[in-house]
């Protein structure tokens, strides 16, 4: 029997948080909480990524719901008086949308929580990742009982391919189909595997899924393998997410400990065991090929297809590899229903995805949203719109394997079909969100340079391929762009697109195919006018204050370290070319974009 | 350790079920703890009614805290909230009557007209 306790603190250790000082915080109120003999009462929870990570340390109440931000140690005893000796909301810490002046106490209320649907990240915020019966008590391991004891492989199939869940690691190919694929495979040793690889840069779902909540992948898997009949599975995880391999190797020896792995699985029979394998964090590894070839011991380099994984895979055993997404998925879907989950979504994407928020937004962090949901709010509404009052200008989805999405197309439903028709992808589920003071050409060069330094090399068109589309962009922004440079980007990314083995050579053109199709203007202005519109790349500034633009606030003046720029109040501020370091300063520092 | 069963893991459910994070309790406790409060010994009618909450295994009770409720002649005070009722404001508590009220009103689901000094809630503009 657990105590009670009158109220629980539900503390953020996901990793953004603990880099924030949640931990310090954390031990701050275990003191506080003994030092007003209230230990008794209020319980202290660490739980896995609450999502809402620029605001860390983040904390939630209950039974108030009530979510607390930026909370510093020092604040501690000022808080556990106001809360819960006094029973008072602690304005200071609650939250406040961006342009309002009223705070918004419950957790639900805020915009930022408001809309999302939590499937996948279903216990966010409600557990400690770190204690089993919590996960448990969350209706934890029914679903594997019940796909272990009530069901037969047909029916977990069937069940899973009703319900239209696609793989949530990007390429989107329907779960149930691919276990039906390999269940048909005859075969004595099969392998189940999860890839944790996640490699693309402002990407953090999986991570968040493995530290918040390692069951419920645990879980996904022994249903997978039960469908598939295998009794070894492998999670592929990169060694620089420390925490959820921590969690996830804990998760697996509490599993271990209580017969919810290993041998005869709750009475069922049943055997899995399940190891972590961690990789060394190339991001080609997380092609579903090299990962296996990883997990052998050989170097990760994918190879061609067909045979595919399900016919042989690992070791050349039928495998079915599944996104940590994907898996945490699987239970709630066992336990309600595959008509239960098909009805959020759209024709073709049914159920949530879960994006990570990154870039010039308001409200940076870990979100889950029904498909079909409009690109529009989750960016304006639940991202909190773009900070510093700047402009938005696209969102980069898909990481360096898709593409950028403008401003005019910015009412697209998220769901596979309709982001792949403007050029991105739905990809795992980064979005890296830019405001006007990006520059499109450099953006490109930037995932080309990701892409030319995790190629692997086996194949020419990826590994030349890509160094070549590198130059031709590094020039460009060098300001040495050449006339005809931008069909030649195009006709070199269409031949690596058509040629390369794998998926990462398939889609690293795709940011330059986008950013062209999108914002030409600014590669011709590179190239013809010699000029920046984004004020960017170096070598295209003039450095020269434009004197009908400038205000004469001297800002720029305040700002400029290299004591080049003159200004006196009431006159235009001018540059001297002979002292400025081209440091930029005062660009980012004039509000009215009036030095060029 | 001893490996579980399906029966094992409904009990599990059961024993850890934390209620208070899921919202939609059926009663809410309010101990007034303002300076007052305080000072005529709310602290132990708080500890009463963890005691009481503990002993009973109740899983849809909130139990929080609030200011002073303006009336710190009559602390200790508590507020008693059954979802559709109007609230029960309770004054001069003892830790007797405060069993006796968490007995009657927030297991029971009937109010303890004695200790009660209203209904309802104040208006408020």
């Amino acid at each position: 029997m657990e105590t009670t306790y009158r109220s629980n603190i539900m503390i953020c250790a996901g990793t953004g948080c603990v880099a924030n000082g949640s931990l310090k915080v954390k031990n701050a109120l275990a003191t506080e909480l003994i030092r007003r003999n209230l230990h008794k009462e209020v319980k202290l929870v660490l739980t896995g990524c609450n999502g809402f990570c620029a605001k860390g340390p983040v904390m939630v109440v209950y039974p108030e719901d009530v979510f607390y931000q930026l909370v510093k140690p020092e604040d501690v005893p000022f808080l556990v008086e106001e809360h819960f000796i006094k029973g008072r909301l602690v304005q200071k810490f609650l939250y406040t949308p961006p342009a309002e002046k009223n705070t918004i106490p419950v957790m639900n209320d805020i915009p930022f929580f408001k809309h999302q649907v939590l499937r996948a990240l279903r216990n966010r915020s409600l557990i400690d990742a770190e204690k089993i019966e919590e996960y448990i008590a969350r209706d934890g391991y029914l679903a594997a009982a019940k796909a272990l004891t009530e069901m037969t492989p047909e029916q977990i199939v069937n069940e899973m391919k009703g319900s239209g869940l696609r793989g949530r690691g990007g390429a989107g190919f329907l779960t149930g189909l691919k276990w039906e694929l390999c269940a048909r495979v005859p075969g004595d040793i099969k392998y189940i595997l999860c890839n944790g690889d996640e490699g693309d840069p402002g990407a953090f779902m999986d991570r968040s899924i493995m530290e918040a909540d390692p069951h419920s992948v645990l879980e996904g898997m022994i249903i997978a393998a039960k469908a598939i009949d295998a009794h070894y599975g492998y999670i592929y995880v990169r060694a620089e997410y420390p925490l959820a391999v921590h969690r996830l190797q804990l998760a697996i020896d509490q599993a271990m400990d209580r017969g919810l792995l290993g041998k005869d699985i709750l009475g069922s029979g049943f055997n899995l065991d399940i190891e972590i394998y961690q990789g060394a964090g190339a991001f080609v590894c997380g092609e579903e090929t090299a990962l296996m070839a990883s997990i052998e011991g050989k170097r990760g380099m994918p190879r061609s297809k067909p045979p595919f994984p399900v016919v042989k895979g690992l070791w050349m055993r039928p495998s079915v590899l599944n996104n940590v997404e994907t898996f945490a998925n699987v239970p709630p879907i066992i336990l309600n229903g595959a008509e239960w989950f098909s009805s959020l979504g759209t024709e073709k994407s049914k159920g949530t995805k879960v994006f990570a928020l990154s870039g010039a937004l308001n409200n940076i962090g870990l979100v889950e949203v029904p498909m079909g949901i409009p690109l529009k709010t989750v960016i304006f509404d639940i991202g909190g719109g773009i900070k510093n009052n700047r402009k938005f200008k696209a969102v980069q989805m898909g990481g360096p394997s898709g593409g950028c999405i403008p401003l005019s197309l910015i009412d697209t439903p998220v769901d596979y079909e309709n982001i792949n028709k403007t050029g991105a992808i739905m990809g795992s589920g980064g979005m890296v969100v830019m405001d006007e003071t990006t520059c499109m050409p450099t953006m490109a060069k930037f995932f080309l340079e990701f892409t030319e330094d995790e190629s692997c090399g086996k194949c020419v068109p990826c590994r030349i391929g890509n160094k070549t589309l590198l130059s031709i962009l590094t020039r460009i922004t060098n300001g040495e762009g050449r006339e005809g440079d931008i069909e030649l980007l195009l006709e070199l990314s269409q031949q690596i697109k058509d040629t390369s083995l794998c998926g990462l050579g398939q889609t690293s053109p795709n940011p330059v195919l986008t950013t062209i199709k999108y914002f030409r203007d600014e590669y011709e202005a590179h190239i013809k006018e010699r000029r920046c519109p984004a004020r960017v790349c170096t070598p295209l500034v003039k450095f020269v204050v434009d004197q009908e633009k400038c205000k004469k606030c001297g800002l720029c003046f305040k700002a400029c370290p290299a004591g080049a720029i003159t200004w006196e109040k009431k006159q235009p501020a001018y540059i001297d070319p002979e002292k400025c370091t081209k440091c930029k300063s005062c660009i980012k520092a004039c509000r009215f974009w009036a030095i060029d | 350790m001893a490996k579980l069963t399906i029966a094992d893991l409904k009990k599990i459910k059961e024993d850890f079920h934390q209620g208070i994070r899921e919202g939609a309790f059926r009663v809410k406790v309010t101990v007034h703890m303002g300076t007052c409060g305080i000072a005529a010994g709310a602290r132990s009618i708080m500890n009463t009614i963890m005691e009481e909450l503990s002993t009973s295994n109740l899983k849809d009770v909130a139990i929080t805290t609030s200011g002073c409720a303006g009336l710190c002649s009559k602390e200790p005070m508590a507020t008693i909230e059954t979802t559709g009722e109007p609230p029960v404001k309770y004054i001069s508590l003892t830790e007797d009557k405060m069993r006796k009220i968490f007995a009657e009103h927030v297991a029971g689901g009937k109010a303890v007209p004695e200790y009660a000094l209203v209904v309802g809630h104040e208006t408020t503009y």
